[in-house]
């Protein structure tokens, strides 16, 4: 039997999608749920202010059980953050504000209504009187601490990366002067938001001293463990969390967040069930943006194209608070360089404080920020010394022969073959054809104006170094059927498809033979979640290392009833079991040995520590820019990405569809803005760029798989490859199409005004 | 108000405040979740159903509007346990990964096809501009559209 890793499979998880539906959080229909009351957070419509709450004319509304303020909580009143390097203040999120907000959509109060209609009608009877404070909005001005947010604090500044000793520290011009050319940019990576289609939602319920908590969440395990700091004492019956379907995460449902924390005290304080769902304006206002960092860089090299010394100094805007967002350059530093063998290299990064909503991780949460600044500063180097950026490349990558590499901040890279990528793409895309076309284009002088855009790029999947673990468990039943749990969550990635698959090819049983469990900590014990592209490479190999261990245990059951030596016996799917090699006329089948073994079932756990590997790949854009109005239309795009041994190409494709949109997405159209004042500006889908499909070709995909040696599958990340290659490969091609008129550089999101502009002030 | 209507073929008959939007309906009276809420601005149509045989997103209607009128939403689409052209191309063609927008997608291009059999790419993806997915990238969608169209030639 050939094995079934790397062939077309179809998922196995589709059905109750495409006809019930499925089952989100808000959907649930759980007897512990019966006679919930919903939540309504009432929120501050200020970006900084001093408050008073008056929750009295609410109280009386039709179906209101409850309006509750931060005077009112004797639970948890703070959640904390995830990583203890910022001063308290800023790491601990009220979860509701008590006296000063900091950002629009900042949690004030709750309201509990029978109904949700009702709730929106009482949250808008709590009156909330604002005495407003002075707000910084840029990340660049809070750093001056002219408006200091957090004022027990005295700075905006959250961390300096170079005191914790995760980057070198920003010297002087001297560093770069043995360069012949230098060139220096900012470049700004604009806040984007996630948008799940599905917004959060949560509930929460107690069964005597058991908390029972569903939410739309991309890990159970890290939310027990946020709930257990919060209500541990309290939920002496231990805690349930369990996260039914998701309808996406992208990086923003990772860490529990204020309105999640607050339900299990309601419930408790209550004595009813709670949910507790968002309205899209609510989740654009409160749910965590990606993004939001300004980065400045020089580079400097030889003028015959040897790229010697870079620099990066990275700002990111934490928002009002220290959360997920604050500390991603823990991604972007170690993979400042890129694909390029550059020796000399300084780095700083600093989070500040401002006042809007927290930033979080999203796609690629600092891979793309480190991708599209060394992209940008190696194109403008190209520039400087004349050279086209495509042989700049080539004179600069790591070579495939050299893997594994460490780099020149210090980061070891496992394999690759970047020139390979690079190759590919350039002739998928017909480049030299291209060329010809838009050299025609300019020739002929007309307002549609042809880009061509190319991007080579290396990110670090389950990462940070060294790497990580996952849970993952097997099970043979006695009827035969295995059963796999994993501490991963699918909420779209497709696990039960793809690691069914991986047990299947170890177990020598059908896709179908296989159930799968995940998504509840009373079933799956352990476990970390779905998110930084890990779930293949450490979930996947648990499952495949349970299922080895269960195959062993298997073989020396089987041994037994057949009366003989262990090495002598295999397993052999074609004869649906196991038998003494040469001898597959007596076999015992999976049933058999199972209902044999010591339990009565075979069963076996694995969670190794592996290391993160590190996933490339080379994306072509080809976009028509409108020299008139500054419109843009991406007519190709074409990428190689090489995420090692691909388990299923039909999975992997539509990560790197998924990943592809959004970062064209924040390349064109996608930003969540503020004002001066900090009112969002971008509350919904209406105001908000999401991309539609109409704005999208098809994508032209090549292949290419570089085994990884880090995990016994192979398998690299895919997850987020297609968001962190595709946006510079984009700008850079609206560069290209407007080179000519002497625009340099323009900031993503390139909108038509942004570009219409560049062209008028170049 | 007393609102009546026939959803999946089945009568259903609520009390309903007036301001009551069909997608509330659906969920809350009927206990159909399968139509999902995605937005508050009728931009992603996530809640797209049919009302007598047309696609609506279903926010953008009150409950009592539709009195009296005949309702299909994904659970309604299939005929048993054989799945839909459009059910059966969107699993072919993987063209749902979270699957939060998918029942309304699905519901919005059969009704696409209704209009327009045998649509081009670009009819397909000006068609359905209005359904938001985050996780496709839309590739597939349009795949999978495109295939039902041909399937039905």
């Amino acid at each position: 039997m050939s094995s079934i890793i790397g062939n077309r499979v179809l998922r196995r998880e589709d059905r109750s999608f495409l006809t019930t539906g499925a089952t989100y959080t808000a959907d649930v229909d759980d007897p512990r749920l019966a006679g919930a009351v919903h939540a309504t957070y009432v929120r501050s419509t200020m970006a900084h202010a001093r408050i008073t709450v008056d929750a009295s004319e609410a109280l009386g509304l039709p179906g209101v059980v409850g309006v509750f303020t931060a005077a009112d909580l004797d639970g948890p009143t703070v959640l904390p953050g995830m990583v203890p390097a910022f001063p308290e203040p800023m790491l601990n999120r009220p979860i509701l504000a008590t006296d000063t907000v900091r950002f629009v959509g900042e949690c004030v109060a709750v309201v509990l209504t029978e109904l949700p209609v009702q709730g929106e009608d009482a949250a808008e009877a709590v009156f909330v009187d604002y005495d407003p404070l002075p707000v910084v909005v840029d990340p660049e001005d809070a750093l001056t601490d002219e408006i200091v947010v957090h004022t027990e604090v005295g700075t905006n500044l959250a961390v300096d990366f170079a005191t914790l000793g995760m980057a070198t520290g920003i010297t002087d011009d001297a560093f770069f002067a043995d360069c012949e050319a230098v060139v220096e940019g900012r470049v700004s990576h604009q806040r984007t938001s996630a948008a799940p289609i599905e917004v959060r939602s949560t509930a929460a319920a107690w069964e005597g001293d058991k908390l029972i908590v569903w939410m739309s969440n991309q890990g159970p395990h890290g939310v027990k463990e946020a709930l257990q700091a919060l209500y541990g004492e309290q939920a002496t019956g231990g805690i349930q969390v369990i996260v039914p379907d998701v309808g996406g995460g992208f990086g923003a449902k990772i860490a529990p967040y204020p309105e999640d924390a607050l339900l299990p005290w309601l419930s408790a304080t209550v004595g009813r069930p709670v949910r507790w769902f968002e309205t899209r304006t609510e989740n654009m206002n409160a749910m965590g943006p990606g993004r939001g960092q300004v980065h400045r860089f020089v580079i400097g090299g030889t003028r015959d194209g040897d790229l010697t010394h870079y620099r990066l100094d990275v700002l990111v805007d934490s928002g009002a608070y220290a959360r997920i967002g604050a500390f991603l350059p823990m991604f972007t530093l170690p993979m400042a360089v890129g694909v390029y063998d550059i020796p000399n290299v300084e780095t700083g990064a600093r989070s500040v404080i401002t006042n809007t909503t927290p930033t979080e991780a999203y796609r690629g949460a600092g891979r793309p920020e480190a991708t599209l600044t060394v992209e940008r500063a190696v194109e403008l180097f190209a520039a400087e010394i004349g050279m086209d950026p495509i042989q700049l490349r080539r004179l600069n990558f790591f070579r495939a022969e050299d893997f594994p590499v460490t780099t020149g901040v210090g980061t070891e890279y496992d394999s690759g073959d970047y020139e390979a990528s690079l190759d590919l793409a350039l002739e998928a895309a017909g480049y030299d054809e291209l060329r010809a076309q838009q050299a025609r284009r300019r020739a002929d002088g007309g307002p549609l104006q042809m880009g061509i855009g190319v991007a080579t790029y290396v990110e670090v999947t389950a990462g940070p170094a060294p790497g990580g673990d996952e849970f993952g468990r097997v099970e043979i039943t006695p009827e035969g059927r295995a059963r796999i749990y994993s501490g991963s969550l699918s909420h779209g990635q497709s696990h039960m498809t793809t690691f069914s698959m991986i047990a299947a090819d170890r177990l020598g049983m059908e896709v179908d033979d296989i159930d799968f469990v995940q998504g509840d900590t009373d079933l799956v014990p352990h476990g970390h979640g779905t998110f930084g592209s890990r779930s293949t490479q450490l979930g996947g190999s648990a499952i495949h290392d349970a299922a080895g261990v269960v195959v062993d245990e298997a073989r020396r059951v089987a041994a037994d009833l057949l009366e003989a030596d262990v090495s002598d016996v295999v397993l052999d799917p074609e004869a649906g079991g196991f038998h003494v090699v040469g001898s597959p006329s007596v076999t015992r089948s999976w049933a058999e040995v199972a209902a044999a073994a010591e339990k009565g079932l075979l069963d076996a756990e694995s969670q190794e520590t592996r290391l993160c590997s590190y996933p490339f790949g080379t994306h072509v854009a080809v976009v028509e820019v409108d020299v008139e109005t500054g419109h843009v239309r991406l007519d190709r795009m074409i990428t190689c990405d090489d995420a090692g041994r691909i388990i299923n190409p039909v999975i992997v494709e539509g990560q790197r569809h998924g990943g592809i949109a959004q970062g064209v997405a924040q390349a064109l159209m996608e930003e969540v803005s503020y004002d001066a004042d900090g009112n969002p500006q971008t509350t919904n889908f209406a105001d908000y760029g999401i991309i539609s499909m109409a704005e999208l070709p098809f994508f032209e995909l090549v292949p290419l798989e570089t085994p990884t040696p880090n995990n016994p599958l192979g398998v690299k990340g895919i997850g987020e490859s297609g968001a962190i290659g595709s946006t510079p490969a984009v700008q850079s091609a609206v560069l290209d199409a407007v080179a000519h008129l002497g625009v340099t550089h323009i900031d993503v999101p390139l909108t038509p005004r942004k570009v219409w502009a560049a062209i008028q002030g170049a | 108000m007393h609102v009546s209507m026939t959803i999946n073929g089945a009568d259903v008959s609520h009390d309903v405040e007036p301001r009551t939007l069909l997608v509330h309906f659906i969920r809350e009276d009927a206990g159909l979740t399968g139509t999902n809420i995605g937005c508050d601005s009728s931009s992603c149509g996530a809640c797209t159903i049919h009302v007598n045989g047309e696609a609506v997103k279903s926010c953008t209607m009150l409950a009592v509007q539709a009195d009296g009128q005949d309702v299909t939403t994904i659970e309604g689409l299939a005929d048993g346990e054989t799945l839909h052209p459009m059910q059966q191309a969107f699993h072919e063609c993987h063209a749902l990964q979270c699957g939060y927008c998918t029942p309304g997608m699905v519901m919005a291009a059969v009704s696409l096809l209704d209009e327009v059999p045998d649509p081009t790419e670009a009819e397909v993806r000006e068609g359905l501009e209005g359904n938001l997915c985050r996780c496709t990238g839309y590739h597939n969608i349009v795949a999978a559209v495109l295939q039902a169209a041909g399937g039905a030639r």
